[in-house]
């Protein structure tokens, strides 16, 4: 039953990196690593920031 | 084994560079490579096991390639295509791809990526590899691998097959994979920046404007496959309809509600989405729903037109983001689901392995001969031009580890064109005479179930008996009122995907629901490309009018964008438009200029890849990039000229345009397929246009290869002479991080990331991956 658990969580873990929704995570962990003293976007604004950037920066999709 | 050609000279080179790097690494961290002979001896030992595993891979592989090709029985079945490409694929990246990473690429590890040096935490950033691959292949799979093999199986599985699986091998995976790391190496460079770099004013610029206009053309023909699936569909209208509520209402809920809660808001738009796909069923099968929603093709297009613009000018997480989650979540689903079934329906396929107009140029799907047609008719799935702007994009800035190029680029592509080989069998799996009643135009099928029936039995086709009420029964059970004359592909695939699953889930009660569910996904691929496609085109247009009008640089001066955004949908609307009232069926004609335009975006990327190889190898190495490119070339130039002179009217453009132009000058009222004057004059405008379109994009191409054929003899020279060639590489750098090149870490790699996981996390400039 634990691995099953466990399986599935990698599972998710794994999809949810696909669709990146672990980015403000990563954001986080850039953020501290770099040792800016400024503090870090909020969730909200990181992903405000996000898809804004996209508007004036367009990434294609394949056929 | 016979696998590293030239073995010992691989070694003294691969050794040099690594002593050579001119990378002063941290001497307080442990090696952020392994060690270059400890790699070697790996690879080169062979142990029994090891011997074992792979002839039983190349065994097996090659018995199913002989069930395929050789073995002429009544029926073959599905699991040998599964063996056939999977075992073909294995082979070509452990060992072909090794042999482009040892002597043409010659990775670094111990050489910082962008993720590294350019680390910002959002755009620049250091991605699990698994994950990335992942990313990376639902960034390059779409519509294009599901609707080329359908398309192209009117001439019987063989050649199809043949081109997918040895094709990816050494044309589409090599590009992807060449793309990827030259871009990586230059922190990230889209393909436009690397042509103007590599090939000078000329060469860029032209590459710059065949790219723009390739892509209006590719979304205009995805758009006209859309267009082609809902017409006359009430319950396909309704539930691709209801994306766009579904995306928005995500998109609000992401900026306003829980941000950044992606997984919940993609399930929310998953359950979402089935209901939609149900609701579908019990609307259409409404009076009044169905009156509502049956729309005929024009309005669909024009529909998808102004959506289009709408679509590009809404900001990003309105619309785009929200249904990039939903359909990256539905895309895993589908292919992983797909693979399932075929493996455990393993389904009888009766088509045989060259059709009846395997040696015509007649054929009711797309016109054209076996070469050079069928090559730029499957396109995506065997090489395809347009990963190479993804290769240039987002995945470069991500990756780890340079190593890691390899399993992301070439084996990225190695999936997609499994894709085109599941596609290829669930089209297969259906009858051949529906394939062709649903295939062939309204002007040869007559567009009723009883014309249908009576012209497919006139081809002759072997083993093919069709009646009016196996096609009527066939509509009935997929929940249309009709499938005849239902071309682009994308119906074709839906009905063999819901053959397939409802023998895996559901029975032939469920039949409906799949095919409307293939039907959706189809459908959110392409509203995703076209988008995306716009936005991307419009922004190119702006920087190149900015040229000459600074103002229309500025992308967020909202009367330049919206004028240029006008501009592309104009363009690939009009082109749209073109093909939903051409009398002779859009597909037919318009196809193969989609598998053109998308194999010649193929030739600029290999050209830049050829001009840049040649700079940093032996010319004895650069066969790797250039077959593949001389290949791609000799097959689009040679299509592009049949199109442009083929004195036969199904083929060539002019020709066509010839003989309506005289038949109006007759003073006939009907022609051909076109039954009105109007309908004459209309394709007389319209094979004028593609003809042109052909010509401009074959002499663009043409000058990229040109230039970039110069470019290369220009560095083979420099190399001889003794000179250095300009390099446009951005400056190694140290890297401080470590994690192994493929899925399964080797047991060097894994003794290394020991050594790393005790180094404390402070010591690092940067923690290590997020896991």
């Amino acid at each position: 039953m634990k691995a099953v658990l466990a399986g599935f969580r990698g599972f998710v873990g794994y999809v949810g990196g696909v669709l990146g929704a672990d980015a403000y995570k990563k954001y986080l962990e850039h953020h501290e690593a770099s040792g800016h003293t400024s503090p870090p976007l909020t969730e909200r604004e990181f992903w405000r920031d996000r898809t804004d950037r996209q508007d004036t920066n367009p990434q294609g999709r394949c056929c | 084994m016979g696998t590293m050609p030239d073995g010992t000279q691989g070694v003294s080179t691969h050794g040099t560079v690594q002593l050579d790097d001119g990378i002063v690494p941290d001497p307080s961290l442990p090696p952020t490579s392994v060690d270059e002979s400890v790699r070697d001896s790996a690879d080169r030992t062979w142990t029994p096991a090891k011997i074992a595993l792979w002839a039983a891979i190349a065994l097996l592989g090659g018995i199913a390639w002989f069930m395929l090709a050789i073995i002429r029985g009544e029926t073959v079945n599905a699991i040998w295509f599964v063996f056939a490409s999977v075992c073909t694929y294995l082979i070509g990246y452990r060992f072909y791809s090794k042999v482009i990473e040892r002597y043409l690429l010659k990775p670094n590890d111990r050489r910082a990526t962008p993720a590294e040096y350019k680390a910002d935490g959002k755009d620049y950033v250091r991605t699990d590899r698994n994950v990335l691959f992942g990313h990376h292949f639902a960034a390059i799979a779409g519509a294009g691998p599901l609707v080329g093999p359908v398309i192209a199986a009117q001439m019987g599985y063989l050649p199809g097959t043949i081109w997918i699986i040895i094709g990816v091998v050494l044309a589409g995976a090599v590009q992807d994979y060449l793309v990827l790391f030259f871009s990586m190496r230059r922190g990230g460079r889209s393909l436009g920046q690397m042509a103007r770099e590599e090939l000078g004013v000329i060469g860029g610029t032209a590459a710059l404007v065949a790219t723009l206009l390739i892509m209006v053309i590719i979304v205009a023909i995805l758009a006209l496959v859309v267009v082609n699936a809902l017409g006359e569909s009430p319950w396909g209208v309704f539930s691709v309809g209801m994306t766009i509520p579904i995306a928005l209402f995500m998109g609000v809920y992401l900026r306003f509600i829980r941000p950044g809660k992606v997984m919940e808001v993609s399930l929310i738009g998953f359950v979402l989405l089935m209901a939609a796909i149900i609701g579908g069923g019990a609307v259409a099968g409404t009076e009044w729903g169905a009156a509502f929603f049956h729309l005929d093709k024009v309005t669909i297009a024009w529909g998808l037109i102004i959506y289009g613009f709408i679509a590009a000018i809404l900001p990003v997480w309105l619309l785009l983001a929200p249904r990039d989650y939903l359909s990256t979540f539905v895309k895993i689903g589908v292919i992983v689901m797909l693979a399932l079934a075929i493996i455990v329906v393993r389904p009888e396929i009766t088509v045989p392995a060259f059709s009846e107009y395997a040696g015509r140029d007649n054929g009711p799907v797309f016109s054209g001969t076996l070469f050079p047609f069928l090559f730029v008719t499957i396109a995506c799935g065997a090489l395809s031009g347009f990963h190479a702007l993804i290769a240039s994009g987002t995945t470069p800035k991500l990756i780890e580890k340079e190593r890691q190029t390899r399993l992301i680029g070439y084996g990225g592509m190695l999936m997609e064109s499994f894709v085109a080989i599941m596609a290829l069998v669930a089209a297969i799996s259906i009858d051949r005479g529906i394939y062709f009643a649903m295939n062939a135009p309204v002007a040869l099928t007559g567009g009723t179930v009883e014309t249908a029936a009576a012209w497919v039995n006139s081809l002759g086709l072997s083993g093919v008996n069709i009646t009016a009420g196996d096609l009527a029964q066939t509509a009935k059970d997929v929940g249309e009122q009709s499938i005849v004359s239902r071309s682009g592909g994308a119906p074709t695939l839906a009905v063999g995907l819901a053959h397939i699953m409802q023998q895996f889930i559901g029975g032939t009660a469920m039949m409906a629901f799949w095919y409307h569910f293939a039907i959706m996904f189809e459908a959110l691929f392409i509203l995703t490309a076209v988008d995306a496609g716009t936005r991307v085109a419009r922004f190119m247009l702006q920087d190149s009018i900015g040229n000459f009008v600074p103002k229309f640089k500025e992308h967020s001066r909202r009367p330049g964008a919206w004028l240029c955004t006008a501009i592309m949908v104009a363009a690939w609307g009009a082109v749209l438009i073109m093909g939903v009232t051409d009398p002779l069926g859009g597909i037919n004609t318009l196809f193969p200029l989609f598998g053109i335009a998308n194999q010649l975006l193929a030739a600029i990327a290999l050209s830049v890849c050829l001009a840049i190889a040649a700079k940093r190898t032996a010319a004895k190495y650069l066969w790797v990039v250039a077959a593949p490119l001389a290949f791609a070339a000799v097959v689009t130039i040679t299509a592009s000229f049949y199109k442009i002179f083929s004195p036969v009217p199904a083929v060539g453009y002019f020709a066509n345009n010839a003989a309506f132009a005289k038949a109006l000058a007759d003073g006939k009222t009907s022609f051909g397929t076109a039954k009105t004057q109007a309908a004459m004059e209309a394709v007389v405008r319209n094979t004028m246009i593609q003809g042109w379109l052909s010509i401009i994009f074959v002499v663009l191409s043409i000058i990229v290869i040109i230039t970039a054929v110069m470019a290369t003899i220009k560095a083979l020279r420099n190399t001889a002479a003794g000179l250095p060639n300009a390099e446009h590489e951005d400056p190694a750098r140290a890297s401080r991080v470590f994690a192994p090149a493929g899925f399964v870490p080797t047991a060097a790699e894994r003794n290394l990331a020991t050594e790393w996981n005790q180094v404390p996390a402070g010591e690092r400039l940067e923690k290590s991956g997020h896991h």
